[in-house]
């Protein structure tokens, strides 16, 4: 797939994020701040990170892309419809009755998601499985990338992955937290503190590195950073803006689990119409 | 007994016994023999769930989880998902104990073809006690869409049934047992995922038996004989497809069922055929099994005996559906 430039990247996030708005409106459920705020990393991995063949979801050279907090599905879908999986239009069918686009991601369904998710935890004990294969085969150009939400650390099965990751020194994993700081019961330090998050990570062996998710320049930096790790497994805490683009939803973890109505859906998408690529200046 | 292909000593005091989990052992080193994508990962049961022939053999196939029995079943997940066959052991209590919605999300929605191998199942496992006793297994993967459910007998059909596991592109569960018990069948005992075997020929009473009640159940029905009723024992090594038209066709001849199993017959193999005759041919029906209660630490003779999984146990269930039958 040929490159885009940080403009049209940028250009492209926007156009996703409009996706996400629009998909979740007809929907009328769905998660809207997470996919949102992981609109530039979905971007970045698509459109410059990730070695994919739309046309051929089944390569087998192709790296692997885990989405282990799977309600943060719309965002995924909005990037594979931009490049190229299916058609866009498809997009509006998300959560209906006969849709490939399953409220949560299902592997048998959509040629091109790699794994079933929702039920959270699960991501990165399924990346550690398949970088302990491709290992076994001496795939040496593959990467598993797994993104994972921060209130899906709550969950033990992910330090269980992290440990396991860690003895096999699979750095052929890289994985990817959404730090957006939100769950459904509110911040995520209130409901459950994970900081000294680094540490934590640091602490089970990894090799962690901190970069600001909604910057796509810096997501793509930060995996090219990370691909260059031997020995460990790399962790970059993305931190992002739950809700990022839309005013009225950002830091508002309310939003978590909410679909925006007809006249909030209006505001949104005239909000990201008018910003643009200028979405970030705004808050910087 | 030569037509069955069991051995010619069933009913001999000096039967050979072998732990189940032994056969699962020896197959799961051929299976590794015959593809190189079977691979086997444990958590920190290596020797006890037998995997350490296969981990001797191919230790650059074999992955160490650690007690980490959510993280056993979806790394085997994301092997699978790489085009691998992977078996997972651990104790039954704990797989598919603990990890349930793991299996149900990454395994069996997902549906990839990993081996979930439970040991140490059933009362059997003794002076450990109810913890470690897992009676639940079978219900609880039973009503798994996709998933295979499957009890060996004995060691000898352990290896076969863990061959061709590996052959299943479905997910599997394999519940073994830790003491030794009777090696009934031979090398030569037919066996294939998804049918039931008639072991014994017979006509008043149907005894559909699984795992290592199989065989209390072929001893039951040679004592039942001289007592007047001509048992036939329907052997139940997948009980997830259930072979229906095997047991349907003894049940319209006999009339009469008994189910055995080292389990809680409430969702387990009794359950199981319950449900089966309750809509296609409402017979007298009784089931052994475990009678929604937990295990207890003792000896495993003393615990089948107490809790009710005996030779006698099945026979007295036998002549009460035989009974019934011919008072209807």
């Amino acid at each position: 797939m040929k490159k885009l430039s940080l403009e049209q990247l940028e250009l492209k996030a926007t156009e996703i994020r409009e996706d996400i708005i629009r998909m979740l409106e007809n929907a009328g459920s769905g998660h809207s701040a997470g996919p949102l705020g992981l609109a530039d990393i979905f971007t970045a991995l698509y459109f410059d990170i990730l070695k994919h063949d739309p046309q051929k979801p089944n390569w087998v050279d192709r790296d692997v892309l885990i989405l282990s907090n799977g309600h943060c599905v719309p965002v995924r879908y909005a990037a594979m419809a931009h490049a190229g999986y299916f058609e866009r239009k498809e997009l509006q069918t998300l959560r209906q009755f006969g849709s490939r686009l399953q409220g949560h991601p299902e592997r048998q369904k959509l040629p091109g998601v790699e794994h079933t998710s929702g039920p959270l935890g699960c991501g990165l004990s399924q990346a550690c499985g398949m970088a302990l294969a491709m290992r076994m085969d001496k795939q040496t150009h593959r990467w598993v990338y797994v993104v994972l939400g921060d209130g899906e650390l709550d969950e033990g099965n992910v330090w269980e992955a992290a440990m396991l990751a860690s003895k096999y020194k699979l750095n052929n994993i890289i994985g990817i937290i959404d730090r957006n700081n939100i769950q459904i019961d509110g911040p995520t330090e209130v409901v459950m503190p994970l900081e000294d998050l680094k540490a934590k990570w640091e602490a089970f062996g990894w090799h962690v590195i901190e970069v600001n998710g909604n910057d796509i320049e810096s997501v793509i930096d930060a995996c090219a950073m990370a691909r260059a790790v031997v020995e460990k497994p790399v962790m970059l805490i993305a931190h992002t803006i739950p809700g990022m683009g839309v005013d009225f939803m950002e830091y508002d973890f309310h939003w978590h689990g909410m679909p925006p109505n007809h006249e909030q859906a209006k505001i949104a998408l005239n909000e990201l119409r008018t910003l643009k690529g200028k979405i970030r200046s705004e808050h910087e | 007994m030569s037509e069955r292909n069991l051995v010619s000593n069933l009913m001999s005091k000096n039967i050979t016994t072998e732990p189940i989990r032994k056969g699962f052992g020896r197959g799961l080193l051929k299976a590794g023999q015959l593809d190189v994508n079977v691979v086997a990962a444990c958590a920190d049961l290596t020797e006890s769930t037998q995997m350490h022939l296969f981990k001797e053999a191919f230790a650059e196939r074999f992955v160490e989880i650690g007690v980490a029995e959510q993280n056993l079943v979806t790394v085997g997940s994301g092997l699978a998902a790489m085009g691998k066959i992977p078996f997972v052991s651990s104790y039954a209590a704990f797989s598919p104990g603990r990890n349930w919605e793991q299996i149900r999300t990454t395994i069996c929605l997902n549906n990839q073809p990993v081996k979930i191998i439970g040991s140490h199942a059933g009362i059997s496992v003794g002076p450990d006690g109810a913890t470690h006793q897992m009676l639940e297994d079978i219900a609880l993967m039973r009503v798994l869409p996709n998933m295979v459910v499957l009890a060996p007998g004995d060691s000898i059909e352990a290896e076969k049934m863990t061959i061709a596991m590996a052959n299943d592109s479905r997910p599997n569960y394999m519940r073994l047992a830790r003491e030794a018990t009777p090696v009934f069948t031979t090398t030569k005992t037919p066996f294939e995922i998804g049918k039931a075997y008639v072991f014994e020929p017979g006509n008043d009473v149907t005894i559909v038996a699984t795992g290592t009640m199989t065989y209390h159940a072929l001893v039951a029905a040679e004592k039942l004989y001289k007592e007047g009723i001509d048992a036939e024992v329907i052997h139940v090594p997948t009980i997830k497809p259930l072979d229906v038209a095997t047991i349907l066709k003894s049940v319209r001849k006999s009339r009469a069922v008994v189910t055995a199993e080292e389990a809680q017959y409430t969702g387990g193999l009794g359950g199981t055929i319950a449900e089966l005759l309750a809509e296609e041919i409402p017979v007298p029906l009784k089931r052994v099994g475990i009678i929604d209660r937990f295990g207890e630490s003792g000896k495993p003779d003393e615990l089948l005996k107490h809790f009710g999984l005996s030779t006698e146990n099945i026979m007295l269930a036998a002549h009460i559906v035989h009974d019934k039958k011919l008072q209807n």
